[in-house]
């Protein structure tokens, strides 16, 4: 969602004619396009689809009947919960102008959607296009209903409801919400290219001072990581390693489940996780190829990658499953396709469908390693393993992304509105790109890891995190919720 | 007057069904059941999480018979229920000190 190539070098020069022409009338404010809107809030409903049932039938399937009515009851309610915290501050804080904070969160100034109307529009990646606020605001909305309930996969089974619902709502304001404005605030591009194009044109050093100086206030103007371009199209680092390591703290913090380790616990519903796997897939493509915010060749592009990544590594589970325990299982593929969406999200936009199939094909032994190995070697309870798929195929994604957008390696090229003469591709920089997007790894990692764990903290003190031990036993649909998933 | 209750394998319900009646056998009670013998059972593995699954669903049927059917009741079920693997299941049969058909109040023998 940072940034992306829109335009075709060979078209560059008559797109840049147009810009001109459109900009040089003033009070020519560009109208939103009405396919753009439709795929904007198509999108939505399918990024909804991921987290209801999509998230909600994987996770379940994966628990024991006893629990299933707790996850279902989790993801749903955390996806409410949401929904009302975004339009109250949510938004205003991710995508909101934060004044002399602004390169690290939002301000109030759009708190309850003050001064959105649906005449409001939002700046798309390509200079002159925009979008209807209310569809940018509702896209953004379902990334933070489904980033949190991502977690509860980590928990599951053992932590109370209230203490999931309490953490739910200080997670969101104090993690997801900085991230997402750090990594997806951005300059709007017309202004960017406006200021490059002065700069271009200043003749003298004065000029080009004052220039220039415009050109380092209007990128300012962004959150800290999209400052230095940290590539994440649709949310490797802001969704997947975010709620990856938030939910490898709550397992830690919260102990592993009675029994763990002794009792047999197997999926209860295999067919429910195959449902939901395949729901994720097709409600990712709205999660990816809707974070283009526009449809166009970039937003095919999104949506071929997260096709054929999703594909390749759903193979490359199956195939290390099959080499190493014998037998190819429905599980491994389905996490094998889990693992390879959430590889191809921040490199969706920049990506060739090489590179997203080799992504694939990489991501999945990676992931199978560290829910099979390292999770059993160091005993943590990531029951429904969000840190080993999430985090672990977010951090493979985030750090690919840097590679694989070299033009080299079939990629778009790095996005940049500061070079107006070669279609807004900048130049390439292995080293540099890799460095930044590192950092965006570990700022997320800390950020989120040393939050969580002192949210978790809080929420213990204040109602405590885990059942107790006689309800968990009993499982969570009961003592939680007073109901159970199945009567014969 | 006996009862017989063997655990087969549950894909040869149907099969010991048709020979009971055959036999002239009217009822029969079925049970879905867990346990092991010699057959070993087998180890589930799920995202490297390996479960041993040493109980086997079998079914559990219960006739109960007047003496003199018993060794026609246990051939049929044998004959039935064989496939000659390891698994194949165990006929027990112990004495029925009395029955009542609920519905008539007959007694014993009458009332099977």
């Amino acid at each position: 969602m940072t940034y992306s190539r829109f335009l075709k070098p060979a078209l560059t020069g008559l797109a840049l004619a147009t810009l001109a022409a459109s900009a040089s009338y003033a009070g020519d404010a560009p109208v939103p396009n009405k396919g753009d809107t439709a795929w904007l809030l198509i999108s939505s409903a399918l990024v909804l689809m991921m987290s209801i049932p999509g998230l909600a039938l994987f996770y379940g399937g994966l628990v024991r009947t006893k629990n299933m009515l707790s996850v279902l009851t989790q993801v749903f309610a955390i996806v409410s919960l949401v929904g009302v915290i975004w339009v109250t501050y949510g938004y205003s804080l991710a995508f909101g102008d934060g004044g002399s904070m602004t390169a690290y969160i939002g301000g109030f100034g759009k708190a309850f959607l003050r001064g959105i109307t649906p005449d409001s529009t939002v700046p798309t990646f390509t200079p002159g296009v925009v979008v209807p606020e209310y569809a940018y605001m509702v896209f953004q909305m379902t990334f933070a209903m489904i980033t949190p309930a991502l977690i509860v996969g980590a928990f599951a089974e053992r932590m109370k409801f209230s203490a999931v619902m309490l953490f739910m709502l200080l997670w969101v304001t104090f993690i997801y919400f900085p991230i997402a404005h750090w990594v997806w605030y951005g300059a709007t591009p017309d202004d960017v290219v406006a200021a490059a194009k002065a700069l271009a044109a200043a003749a003298d050093d004065a000029a080009k001072a004052a220039a220039q100086a415009k050109l380092d206030e209007v990128s300012a103007g962004a959150g800290w990581l999209n400052q230095k371009t940290a590539l994440d199209f649709a949310g490797g680092t802001v969704v997947h390693i975010n709620a990856g390591i938030a939910g490898l703290v709550g397992a830690l913090m919260l102990k592993p489940r009675v029994g763990y380790g002794k009792e047999a616990m197997p999926p209860h519903s295999l067919t429910m996780t195959m449902i939901g796997a395949s729901l994720l897939w097709v409600g990712w493509f709205g999660f990816n190829a809707g974070s283009n915010l526009e449809a166009n060749g970039v937003t095919a592009l999104a949506f071929v990658n997260t096709m054929v990544a999703t594909a390749a590594a759903a193979l490359s589970w199956l195939l290390v499953e099959w080499a190493i325990k014998g037998k190819p299982s429905m599980l491994g593929l389905v996490s094998g396709a889990v693992a390879g969406l959430v590889a191809v999200t921040p490199a969706s936009g920049f990506a060739g469908p090489m590179g997203s199939v080799v992504l694939g094909l990489a991501v999945s032994p990676i992931c199978y390693f560290f829910v099979s190995v390292v999770k059993n070697k160091f005993g943590y309870d990531d029951a429904l393993d969000v840190f080993g798929v999430h985090c672990i195929g977010g951090i493979t994604g985030a750090l690919a992304t840097g590679l694989l957008v070299s033009a080299d390696l079939g990629g778009v090229g790095v996005p940049d509105y500061t070079a107006i003469t070669t279609g807004f591709v900048g130049t390439y920089d292995l080293v540099g790109q890799m460095k930044t997007q590192l950092t965006a790894v570990v700022a997320t990692l800390l950020w989120s890891g040393i939050g969580s764990a002192i949210l978790y903290k809080v929420v213990d003190l204040i109602v405590g995190l885990r059942a107790p031990v006689e309800k968990e036993r009993e499982g969570l649909d009961v003592s939680d919720h007073g109901e159970r998933a199945y009567n014969y | 007057m006996k009862i017989v209750m063997a655990i087969i394998k549950p894909f040869k319900l149907e099969e010991v069904r048709d020979a009971l009646t055959a036999l002239g056998v009217h009822g029969l009670t079925v049970t879905e059941v867990k346990g092991y013998g010699r057959q070993k059972g087998h180890t589930e593995i799920y995202r490297g999480a390996e479960y041993a699954v040493s109980f086997l669903p079998k079914l559990k049927i219960e006739v109960a018979v007047s003496a003199d059917m018993v060794g026609k009741v246990i051939d049929a079920i044998t004959a039935a229920a064989k496939t000659g693997q390891i698994g194949d299941g165990k006929i027990f049969v112990s004495p029925i000190e009395q029955a009542v058909r609920i519905r008539t109040g007959e007694r014993d023998n009458d009332a099977l």
